[in-house]
């Protein structure tokens, strides 16, 4: 804290933390109706038709989503550890469990890509390969997968993005002369990455367990 | 403000609790309780997200005002949800 | 020239601290951004006017003769979509708004100065992608994009357009949150909520809209690129998709979309109103909530835009109901603004003409709402003229005659020069002259019953119709001369004083125009906001030529 650079607009460090603060806050509140608007999409649907979504859900790999959950949940852990380490200024911590975060989003990526890939098998990419078979009601079951592709796709790239932030702070820790300096901006990337795991703490239930 | 957060034994606590819930999911879901099953998961789901919220991402030491702007977000999900429900669910087809 | 202005000027103003290129399109300086904006919406204004112009010289005529409808359902939709998405809703935030917040709270930048001048940029790459829709041929949905048309059956630029729509979204977001975080933490000391300028409370409540709606926009037009591309989506009847579901997500943006047009515009008939009748504002906290009221209540009234579109009437009714709440706040201000005009000494300097003007206008615009807001009523003029005419009274009538209003107070402290008093209220009366004969006619062609989006018309509709074109062109020569006696006036010497109009406020304490840093050393506010009285009223005077 002590070595803080502060920009020429803020008058003291904790006009700049606050300010940077509430600027994260403010920017997960647009997250949150950006995904609020595919969410109502869903509910309007799954409204509409239960069955055919629960059909529909069953074929999902749910182990593959659980597995997902734990690994996201594991890395929510490790960026808050990350943060707590940062307050603290402790270079080596913050590294290792930076680092951790990182193999466990990759891990989630990985598992998503095999799951995309799985699903692709089974025909239940919407479009012209989607081929219901088991369907009672195939244009419904479609929608859900429509909705299952956008939902966590758009999961994905905000995944995607987090790993890419905090593999750049990783070597901004490395090379800087005071870790402690970049505790308020490890703080922000700690939000992202907890509110990206809110989703999927939501998507989850949603989109593998309608039966 | 950074300065402050939680032990590390806090950390661990809480990621403890969320993996419970997490199984306590899964469960509900085996055991095929209908339409019950979609709102525990769903009230497991926000309980999940409150602890994250309030620990993880200190809430609990958070001002007054990032409160507000941490609920603003939800409270508009809920009126976008909420008035076109309400179309949808009284259309006379 | 520098060394001479070295010895004349004690320190450089914001415009003479650099002369480079990368000076400007680097710079970090909440000014010279909001030049930036305004030198990009000007042209946009001009866009999106030409289309008007193209649109009206169509409909001199029954028959569509000059253009075919295709090509005129394009113009209609390149008219909408510039003018809503690249004028209307940047205009007043992103010039005014980024120009005057800081100097208004005694700060020296916005809080974030790289995310201000990325916001630029990725609103510029919005614009670029608009334009090119425009110029591989344009896109033919209306600004609206309604589906399953523009999804499925647009043989048009629809892709392009709303990809640039989705880009310049961000830009909002990026202006809203940081007006947000810096009117919360950058205020100088003193300047408590309550004795902040009315517009900075209507760019506070314009910026939560921003950051509220804008990311439903920006998922819905996900959702049709998906759909376009994929070729199955959302909103496909097809799959049981329901293409009113567009409608709600579309409308719960585009509605408050409004209020991010109105509410700032608001914001600078306060300032103008108190300064030009030499009177604090009446009612200034009821003022201000109402800003916040209008902004909020703002999401709750969305679905009046589908009562007959096929939504369930319960609905409509509770929509209905809701959006005549709306009426409340914004006659709160309405009457404040009256109150304040009845005790003051009014001075009709050219920003105040343009006030007036909004007063009027808005108030017209704004009451027309309510026959639209009553269902029945809503039933008989749904897609008429009669909703272009109430929509332009409150876009052009209300947003753009207080953006010019504001554009005149503030011209003097943006470009340091001083202006023909005599051509500026010419033009702000023949702007008022020119938008009535164009707008007042579509109400009572819309109430015939003349549908809107056509290029054609039943000949008995053609006088008015004639009348309406006649006053496009006066409308146009108006918006072309303060476009170039304000251009003109640049380059004169800088001599405008640092507070012409014996205003109140921190912008007027600073040099005109204001240094790099704005305040030499941070303001402090020991006294409550529009302190007029009438000592400075005889100032006023004496400053008058």
């Amino acid at each position: 804290m002590t070595h803080l650079a502060i920009a020429p607009q803020f008058d003291d460090a904790a006009q700049q933390h606050e300010s940077a603060a509430l600027g994260m806050w403010a920017f997960l509140a647009t997250e949150v109706l950006f995904f609020g608007g595919l969410l109502t999409v869903y509910t309007v649907y799954r409204m509409a038709h239960p069955a055919a979504f629960a059909e529909a859900s069953s074929h999902l790999y749910t182990w593959i989503g659980a597995v997902n959950t734990v690994v996201l949940l594991l890395s929510s852990w490790t960026m808050a550890l990350a943060v707590h380490a940062g307050a603290h200024g402790e270079r080596a911590r913050i590294i290792r469990m930076l680092a951790a975060t990182m193999a466990l989003g990759l891990a989630f990526l990985l598992l998503k890509a095999v799951e995309y890939y799985l699903d692709f098998h089974d025909h239940l990419v919407p479009g012209r390969a989607f081929r219901p078979d088991w369907s009672t009601n195939a244009p419904a079951a479609q929608m859900f997968f429509i909705l299952y592709f956008i939902l966590t796709g758009m999961h994905a790239a905000h995944m995607l993005v987090g790993v890419l932030v905090v593999a750049c702070f990783v070597a901004v820790i490395r090379t800087t002369p005071s870790p402690a300096r970049h505790a308020n901006a490890l703080e922000l990337v700690g939000l992202y990455w907890h509110f990206v795991d809110i989703v999927w703490i939501f998507l989850f239930p949603l989109l593998y367990l309608v039966a | 403000m950074s300065g402050i957060s939680l032990s590390t034994t806090s950390y661990r606590n809480v990621s403890i609790v969320l993996f419970t819930l997490l199984v306590v999911t899964l469960v509900l879901a085996e055991l095929h309780l209908g339409p019950l099953a979609w709102v525990a998961a769903l009230v497991i789901a926000c309980a999940k997200t409150v602890l994250v919220a309030v620990y993880f991402m200190h809430l609990r030491f958070a001002t007054p005002l990032t409160r507000v702007f941490a609920l603003a977000g939800v409270v508009w999900y809920v009126i976008l949800l909420g008035l076109t429900l309400g179309d949808v669910l009284t259309r006379a087809h | 020239m520098t060394t001479l202005d070295a010895i004349i000027l004690p320190a450089p103003s914001y415009l003479t601290a650099h002369w480079s290129l990368r000076s400007w399109l680097l710079t970090l300086d909440h000014k010279r951004i909001a030049m930036l904006y305004l030198t990009s919406i000007t042209a946009f204004f001009f866009v999106g006017g030409a289309a008007a112009v193209l649109m009206r010289l169509e409909l001199a005529t029954p028959a569509s003769d000059f253009v075919v409808s295709g090509a005129y359902n394009r113009l209609f939709t390149i008219h909408g979509a510039v003018m809503v998405w690249f004028f209307l809703i940047p205009s007043i935030p992103t010039v005014l708004g980024n120009f005057l917040i800081p100097l208004m709270i005694g700060a020296r930048d916005l809080a974030f100065p790289r995310l201000n001048l990325m916001s630029w940029y990725v609103f510029m790459a919005g614009g670029a992608l608009a334009t090119g829709s425009i110029i591989v041929g344009g896109v033919d949905t209306g600004w609206t994009f309604y589906t399953p048309y523009s999804t499925t059956y647009a043989n048009s630029a629809v892709f392009p357009m709303v990809a640039g729509i989705f880009v310049a979204g961000f830009a909002s977001i990026m202006t809203g949150l940081n007006f947000i975080v810096t009117i919360h933490t950058m205020r100088a000391p003193g300047l408590t909520w309550f004795r902040l300028p009315l517009f900075v409370w209507a760019m506070y409540a314009t910026s939560l809209v921003l950051v509220l709606a804008t990311p439903v926009l920006a998922i819905t037009l996900v959702l049709i690129a998906v759909e376009r591309f994929w070729g199955v989506g959302v909103f496909d009847p097809a799959l049981g998709g329901d293409p009113l579901l567009f409608q709600h997500l579309f409308w719960f943006y585009s509605h408050p979309a409004v209020y991010i047009m109105i509410l700032p515009a608001m914001g600078v008939v306060s300032e103008l109103v108190a300064c030009f009748s030499r009177n604090p504002i009446f009612g200034y906290r009821f003022v201000a909530y109402a800003s916040m009221a209008i902004a909020i209540l703002g999401f709750l009234v969305w679905g009046h835009h589908m009562f007959v579109a096929g939504q369930s009437v319960h609905a409509s009714m509770v929509f209905s109901f809701l959006s005549f709440l709306v009426a409340i706040p914004s006659g709160v201000k309405v009457f404040n603004w009256i109150v304040t005009l009845r005790n003051g000494t009014i001075h009709y300097k050219t920003s105040m003409v343009y006030a007036l003007g909004f007063i009027g206008l808005f108030t017209l615009g704004g009451l027309t709402g309510l026959f639209l807001a009553t269902l029945p009523v809503d039933v008989h003029v749904h897609d008429t003229y009669f909703v272009i005419a109430h929509f332009h009274y409150i876009m052009v009538g209300g947003a753009v005659m207080a953006y010019l209003g504001g554009m005149h107070f503030w011209w003097p402290k943006i470009a340091g020069r001083m202006y023909n008093e005599g051509w500026g209220i010419f033009s702000a009366i023949l702007m008022f002259f020119g938008f009535n004969l164009t707008f007042f006619p579509q109400f009572i062609l819309g109430y015939l019953g003349m549908i809107r989006r056509a290029a054609e018309y039943p000949p008995e509709f053609q006088l008015l119709n004639v009348l309406s074109s006649a006053g496009a062109s006066i409308l146009g020569v108006a918006y072309l001369i303060p476009l170039v006696y304000l251009t003109r006036s640049l380059v004169r010497p800088a001599t405008a004083e640092a507070n012409p109009w014996n205003a109140t406020g921190l912008e007027w304490t600073v040099s005109s125009p204001p240094p790099e840093h704005n305040f030499d050393s941070t303001p402090v506010v020991t006294t409550p906001p529009y302190s007029y009285d009438a000592e400075k009223t005889a100032e006023l005077e004496a400053v008058s030529p």
